[in-house]
């Protein structure tokens, strides 16, 4: 073994045993003390959760809650997919441009934006009763339709997604194949488009329900008497069930993992970021005109619905408080909320956290996925299947679980056992985030490196350049369109986290989520509006930023 | 016997697959060897063993008496020509082919001398600021020389250099090749699977299977006489069948071959035992008449034309499969012939032991 080889099988020791402490310790830490009563090993918690009724409506809430989104947004995000990839029809490239909003919506700042659309104050709710002249509000927006409805929303961008990366990889010539075969319209998308499309869909499928199973926002605001298991477990840790609360957690991540490993075959899928490039067919212009209207018709309420959630977060975030009550549209406007994130250093303070919090997260983020990308890649180091698992892991488990995980283990000063009280302080928050980050990023790193031919690196051996220099000059540059893509759908994810902010968020770090929540509450609606779009928009520039420079490379 | 670069008893392994397998050779200076053979006949592994890239289980890398084993890449001063090339595509060609310079500290207006000199070396001269997306694929693989050739490097190595360009380009390239790595005159070990190249690039050529050296020599040899039947048959064109030996006669070695018997003149191995053997034969090495007495008699299966003449493939009545060149239109696919060896079969007739069941 040369020198080289050692000094990287220590580093990735090194590396494996930091991920095993920072991901797979607090979860086992978690698994244990369910089980630790004040007298020892108990089996106490576990029947109290197999008793209790609403233990397993929240679990099976969460199980059809999540089918039922996959569903859903399968049935959306696929043909729309498809639509975009195989006609054309007036109006296509505006649209296809509106169909990934979705996304730069944070999960909170969604929700609260259908609240102002479509909660029994918000816009539409008003206007039909101002219309109707009704003594009540027409519906009130909870429950699981609640759930679903913005669930359905927010996830199809995944089905299209994966959908439309699939259908990118497939060679537009199996269409004239299947019709030089003489296979009609329906018998080609069955027998052939379908079957090559499965790996797509089953990824698109996989993600899906791992994010609904997570899904912590829209439930918390709207579930009302509805549980699922994440709500229910922050309800059991703020009653100060901590050993209930832990077997709930189990319970959560063995679904994940089940169903993880039921749909395992779709983990392959790849990534919609990268994949290979196929021919598409050429468009097929929809010639019929009472077609095109339709499509045209269609398409302009899609757009509208697509929008509206973003518009209404904007005209809300110019409401002064108190002044919008009945009326279908607020009375006044001002800019003064805005000033208010600015000027108020109370106010202001919460923007400041997201941004280090989130920076700091994704930089050492994208620092230990390098690291471990160049080892399990390049350096082939032993355990690197452990490495990029423990890597992978946190995508897996739902983000209340590990906010469980990490509260326990480092709520008790345990030097020897590898635990400190970060409870409390700065660093518990960062350090989630960094977590959750950590399958994103490392995902992005690892994607790059095996997209990026090895022979490069040894060119640059040959040419006489040291492994610093070939990193510097070499590796990094071509690495990033995959650093930024990674990086910034990163960030993006931990400047608008809500999920692991609530259980360990402290005064010195609450983030912008958590502030939105505290303005709803206070019924200052025009400050929670104005913080969301301050996510909003940071979340567009970045992912635009990331999109761009994507393609640059 | 030593000369300016050698291969020393190389072994290499991975997972336990033997991809090099006590391989030596020797290269003079400014000698052209070509490593000729098969996918999977570890001449990849070999370049690799040579720039650096793999470390050997055994044996031993010497570059001017300088034992370069467990030198790295970086510090072996090893040019090399990737299959694809791998030029940075974020830099400039200019930058490319500095790149390797910088490494030995040039810098300033001796570097800009030098890439110029580099790039004017593979007649690009002034296309320091194209973008690598920019260049045709015969331009990249001459940057890609350029670079390579750039700092001076003890040794070239070259993989599959030809194989990314279209065939019409192919020719043209390799006599460009061959004249300018002759110019330098720099040592130089490349890797190709295709016999044509070998050929006309390698001052010598060595011939691998599975790891091992089967042959080593100048194509000349190779093609007149191949040391076995595997690279008889690897090496130009050829078909083969089963004989038995029945001893000398007048003339040459007498054969058995499915009921006649054949008096071989040339080129065949002299010191076999009588007994079963297997004999290939060069598609110019045989004829075609009418059946007659001592041909043996097959029937013409395909023809196609190559220009100055066919080459026939016959199904004897025997059940073998015989390639015989002739005349573009003497005979069509359907005709009962005769086949006999030529009257100057010119070394094109070679004996082997039987293959061992």
């Amino acid at each position: 073994m040369t020198s080289v080889a050692n000094r990287a099988a220590a580093t990735g020791w090194v590396l494996l045993i930091f991920l095993a402490w920072l991901i797979a310790y607090p979860l086992v830490l978690v698994l244990i003390e369910g089980f630790r009563g004040s007298h020892g090993w108990t089996l106490e918690y576990v029947n109290l959760f197999l008793q209790r009724r609403n233990e397993a409506q929240a679990l099976w809430g969460s199980l059809w809650i999540s089918v039922v989104t996959v569903a859903l947004a399968a049935v959306i995000g696929v043909p729309l997919a498809y639509l975009f990839w195989r006609y054309d029809f007036p109006g296509r490239r505006l649209l296809g441009g509106l169909v990934a909003l979705p996304a730069v919506l944070p999960p909170l700042v969604g929700v609260i934006a259908f609240l102002f659309l479509y909660g029994e104050s918000g816009f539409t709710s008003l206007l039909v009763q101002w219309l109707f002249r009704l003594e009540e509000p027409p519906w009130r927006l909870q429950g699981a339709a609640a759930i679903l409805l913005v669930h359905a929303y927010s996830m199809y961008v995944y089905f299209y997604l994966f959908t439309r990366a699939g259908l990118a990889s497939l060679d537009g010539a199996v269409f004239e194949a299947a019709a030089s075969l003489g296979a009609g319209r329906w018998r080609t998308l069955r027998r052939v488009v379908f079957p090559l499309l499965y790996p797509a869909l089953g990824g698109g499928a996989l993600l899906t329900f791992m994010t609904s199973l997570a899904s912590f926002s829209a439930p918390y605001i709207f579930g009302g008497g509805f549980r699922v298991m994440t709500t229910q477990i922050v309800a059991t840790r703020l009653n100060g069930d901590d050993q209930l609360a832990m077997i709930e957690t189990t319970s959560l991540t063995l679904l994940a993992l089940v169903a993880l490993w039921l749909l395992r075959g779709a983990r392959e899928a790849e990534n919609p970021a990268g994949g290979r490039k196929g021919v598409p067919p050429a468009l097929v212009p929809v010639r019929s005109r009472w077609l095109r209207l339709a499509l045209m018709l269609l398409g302009w309420v899609l757009a509208l619905v697509l929008l509206l959630p973003h518009l209404t977060l904007l005209l809300v975030s110019f409401v002064p408080a108190g002044t919008w009550t009945t009326e279908p549209l607020p009375p006044a406007y001002t800019w003064r909320n805005y000033l208010t994130l600015i000027e108020d250093p109370v106010r202001a303070r919460p923007l400041l956290n997201s941004l280090w919090l989130a920076t700091a997260a994704t930089v050492a983020a994208v620092g230990i996925a390098l690291v471990a990308g160049i080892l399990s890649v390049r350096r082939r180091v032993l355990g690197r299947t452990a490495i990029q698992g423990l890597l992978a892991l946190p995508w897996a488990v739902p983000g209340t679980v590990f906010a469980i995980a990490l509260a326990t283990a480092f709520s008790v000063r345990e030097p020897l056992a590898g635990r400190f009280i970060l409870v409390g302080t700065l660093w518990l928050l960062p350090l989630a985030y960094l977590v959750r980050n950590l399958p994103i990023t490392s995902r992005a790193v690892v994607a790059g490196l095996r997209a990026l031919d090895p022979s490069l690196e040894e060119a640059a051996a040959s040419l006489g350049a040291a492994r610093w220099r070939t990193l510097r000059r070499v590796t990094l540059p071509l690495l990033r369109p995959a650093l930024v893509a990674g990086s910034s759908l990163a960030f993006v994810t931990a400047f608008g986290d809500f999920v692991t902010s609530i259980m360990l968020y402290t005064y010195d770090t609450r983030p912008i989520s958590l502030e939105i929540l505290s303005s709803l509450r206070q019924s200052d609606v025009g400050v929670a509006a104005a913080y969301g779009v301050v996510l909003m928009a940071v979340s567009a520039a970045v992912f635009a930023v990331g999109a761009d420079q994507g393609s640059a490379g | 016997m030593s000369g300016f670069l050698q291969l020393e008893d190389l072994s290499k392994q991975f997972d336990g697959v033997v991809a090099v397998d006590h391989l030596s050779l020797t290269l003079q200076k400014g000698e052209m060897l070509a490593l000729l053979g098969p996918s999977g006949s570890g001449k990849t592994t070999t370049l690799r063993l040579l720039a650096g890239f793999e470390v050997p289980d055994a044996g031993r890398v010497i570059v001017e008496q300088d034992d370069v084993t467990g030198v790295e890449p970086v510090a072996r001063r090893f040019g090399m020509v990737f299959q694809h090339y791998a030029l940075f595509p974020h830099l400039n060609v200019g930058q490319n082919v500095a790149f390797g310079l910088e490494s030995l500290g040039v810098r300033g207006e001796e570097l800009a001398r030098r890439v110029a000199a580099a790039l004017g070396l593979v007649d690009l001269a002034g296309f320091e600021h194209r973008r690598i997306g920019q260049l045709s694929g015969g331009q990249q693989q001459r940057v890609a020389l350029a670079r390579a050739l750039g700092p001076e490097p003890r040794v070239l190595l070259l993989d599959e250099p030809l194989s990314n360009l279209d065939p019409a380009l192919r020719e043209r390239t390799r006599r460009e090749l061959r004249e300018l790595i002759h110019r330098v005159g720099i040592t130089t070990v490349f890797v190709t699977h295709e016999q044509d190249e070998a050929f006309d690039l390698g001052d010598r050529v060595a011939v691998l299977r599975a790891g091992r050296l089967e042959q080593v020599g100048t194509p000349e040899d190779l093609y007149a006489l191949p040391a076995n039947e595997f690279v008889a048959e690897f090496v130009g064109r050829s078909s083969s069948i089963g004989v038995t030996v029945l001893g000398p006669g007048e003339r040459g070695m007498r054969v058995g071959v499915e009921g006649v018997e054949w008096e071989l003149t040339d080129g065949a191995t002299p010191r076999l035992p009588p007994g079963p053997a297997l004999m290939v034969v060069r598609p110019e090495a045989l004829r075609l008449l009418q059946p007659a007495p001592g041909a043996i008699v097959g029937q013409v299966t395909q023809r196609r034309f190559i220009g100055t003449a066919s080459l026939f493939t016959i199904l004897t009545d025997g059940g073998a499969t015989l390639e015989v060149s002739g005349p573009p239109r003497s005979v069509s696919p359907g005709d009962r012939v005769g086949v006999m060896p030529s009257r100057r079969a010119g070394g094109g007739i070679h004996l082997f032991p039987s293959r061992p069941k």
